[in-house]
């Protein structure tokens, strides 16, 4: 029987986000405290024994990132929380944004410590001003009380916290577009090389990091990277805050091990599919991510790269998609989305994606043929291997991987037929 | 009248911020929130854009990227349906259709009364109570019919 840990989510619904008593109660700071008496390279090198992967979605290994950071002499350098979680089907880091604030800045301060930056910014979507309050509320609770800003706990390092505001921009979650953003600009991606780890924020080196990985942070220090690691595989240590929507009995946030297979997080966890029907295909890792059926189930959740089958955990989004739904009419929601956060910076993903979305339509109308499969396969890996950022290169994920496993039903579909009886093959029809 | 209220605002939240070019997008959030009808009047932009120090272009440029700001007045209360994927398997389409039958308006309208502005939005993060809408800074989830006569008739209530 599959079960939750609660490792990260041990204080949700547990602690009031705005009393310092309560976090104090529940240990926090305790893990602080030591990082003052540690050095920051023997705390970098807890994070890397820690197999911390990074949860916003590329899953790069956290204790090297802080490694190339730390190894650049150049400041001031500049701490910076991605709350943008805009990857649909993601909606994680909220319950740790509403729920347990503190340990997030916790993670933060002892970023901030290590890197020898004074300043931290956590840019939160502006879809959640209800976030932004609770964790503007913690900062200033913490601020009057001595953990946050000049000489925290009576040390000479200080710390100051600011909280910032999205707009409602998906492509805003990609870390250089998401610095623009919080340099006051448009959110459009920058060029990289140069990494962010030497021109970041406002041109200086920045650390961004997701933020559950942040608030992980105070655990690996208190408890020491290999008692994290221990909680979960070979490749990817400690746990995973996993959300599960869609056609599924229970849907919601699920804190799991790594290893725990997706069938168990769905049918165990997730009390399987409703209405009596079945599991057609399950996404992971949101919009961005691949689509496979029900052979794919019994993989373990972990990040390894060489990961058999090409799946990647990505944000830590399943979505599970019961028969009921044609396949079709699913490829066409997610490339409607895309179309609509391309930034149109380049070529290949704002007409890309357009080109996509017509095709598919000509898919639920009942006009394509086989020459457009071509079509797709052109268009997708041009877009996979041109586009300017991560949200062109992935966009076309589902549709690409819906074929590969329901190639059968988009050729229904040429010959006017949608099984689930959702295209209703008009002109422009639904 | 109107317009030197909403001027003497308008600086009120610029200065709150500090005049700061980074925090543009409060700035304009919370400028669009005040002026009632959820959008960024051009006079407004104007003020920011003179109080920050940047181009009026520049400002257009931010707001007319972010899809949180319009420059057309809207109605006093934002529905926004989600159409992500997950909503999409949720049903989100009848939800849809419910709210422009409630209101009298397709997607994208507002009504005659300027109370209430249809519109889709991307996931905003209640997945696990798909299909969901969001009014402000409130998401409801879970919706039927019934909810989402409950719904209307609450912000019809309060809005008068
Ligand atoms: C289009 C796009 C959207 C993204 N959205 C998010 C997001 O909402 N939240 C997030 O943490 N990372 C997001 N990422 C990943 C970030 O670029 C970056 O890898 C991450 O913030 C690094 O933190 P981590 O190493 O702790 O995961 C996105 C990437 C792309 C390409
Ligand atoms: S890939 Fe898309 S989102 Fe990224 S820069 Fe190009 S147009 Fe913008
Ligand atoms: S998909 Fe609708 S709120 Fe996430």
């Amino acid at each position: 029987m599959a079960k939750t840990v609660k490792l990260l989510s041990e204080n949700f619904g547990k602690i009031r986000p705005d009393s310092l008593e309560d976090y104090l109660n529940a240990g926090g700071f305790e893990a602080l405290k030591k990082a003052f008496t540690m050095k920051p390279l023997d705390i970098i090198e807890e994070v890397k024994k820690s197999k911390l992967m990074g949860r916003g979605g590329a899953g790069y290994p956290t204790g090297s990132k802080w490694e190339q950071l730390y190894r650049i002499e150049k400041f001031p350098k500049y701490i910076v929380c991605n709350a943008d979680e805009g990857e649909p089907g993601t909606f994680k880091d909220k319950l740790i944004l509403n729920y347990d604030p503190m340990k997030l800045i916790e993670g933060m301060i002892i970023a901030g410590y290590v890197f020898n930056s004074n300043h931290g910014y956590i840019y939160i979507r502006g879809e959640y001003p209800d976030s932004q309050n609770i964790m503007q509320t913690a900062a200033d609770v913490l601020e009057k009380t001595g953990y946050l800003g000049e000489n925290i706990l009576g040390s000479d390092f200080s710390f100051h916290l600011h909280v910032r505001t999205g707009a409602g921009a998906y492509v805003c979650g990609e870390n250089s577009t998401l610095l623009n953003s919080l340099e006051g600009k448009a959110g459009r991606p920058r060029k990289k090389p140069p990494h962010l780890a030497e021109v970041g924020l406002f041109e200086l080196p920045t650390l961004v990091n997701n933020v559950e990985s942040l608030a992980n942070i105070p655990y690996i220090v208190l408890n020491g990277g290999d008692k994290y690691a221990s909680f979960g595989t070979e490749a990817s240590g400690g746990t995973k805050l996993v959300c599960l929507s869609g056609n599924v009995v229970n849907r919601g946030v699920y804190e799991v091990r790594f290893g725990t297979t997706l069938r168990e997080i769905i049918y165990e966890l997730g009390g399987g599919v409703p209405n009596g029907r079945k599991l057609k295909l399950v996404q992971i890792g949101g919009s961005s991510g691949p689509c496979f059926d029900e052979t794919l189930l019994d993989t373990p959740l972990c990040y390894d790269a060489t990961w058999k089958n090409g799946i990647t955990v990505g944000s830590g989004a399943l979505l599970v998609v019961d028969d009921s739904n044609c396949v079709v009419d699913f490829v066409k929601c997610i490339t409607e989305f895309f179309v609509h956060e391309s930034c149109g910076k380049c070529t290949l993903c704002r007409e890309g994606n357009k080109q996509l979305l017509k095709i598919i339509n000509k898919f639920t109308e009942g006009t394509a043929s086989e020459k457009d499969f071509d079509a797709i396969r052109r268009i997708s890996d041009a877009m996979t291997n041109g586009a300017f950022c991560g949200l062109g290169e992935t966009a076309s994920r589902a549709l690409t991987t819906c074929l590969e496993y329901f190639k059968d039903e988009f050729e229904e579909h040429i010959n006017g037929k949608c099984r689930a009886g959702v295209c209703s093959f008009e002109k422009g029809g639904e | 009248m109107m317009e030197k209220i909403r001027a003497q605002e308008v600086y009120g939240i610029i200065n709150k911020h500090n005049k700061s070019k980074e925090q543009i997008l409060s700035i304009l959030l919370e400028i669009q929130e005040a002026s009632g009808r959820n959008y960024v009047p051009e006079e407004c932009a104007q003020i920011v854009a003179q109080e920050l120090g940047l181009s009026l272009s520049k400002v257009y440029d931010v707001l007319t990227f972010y899809a949180m700001f319009s420059l057309k007045p809207r109605g006093k209360y934002i529905l926004e349906i989600c159409k992500s994927a997950p909503c999409h398997v949720n049903g989100s389409k009848n939800v849809r259709d419910m709210f422009e039958k409630e209101l009298g308006i397709s997607i994208g309208e507002t009504t005659e009364d300027n109370m209430f502005t249809l519109q889709y939005s991307s996931c905003f993060g209640a997945c696990d109570i798909a299909p969901a809408v969001k009014i402000g800074g409130k998401v409801y989830g879970n919706l039927n019919e019934q909810k989402v006569k409950e719904i209307v008739d609450l912000y019809r209530k309060e809005g008068q």
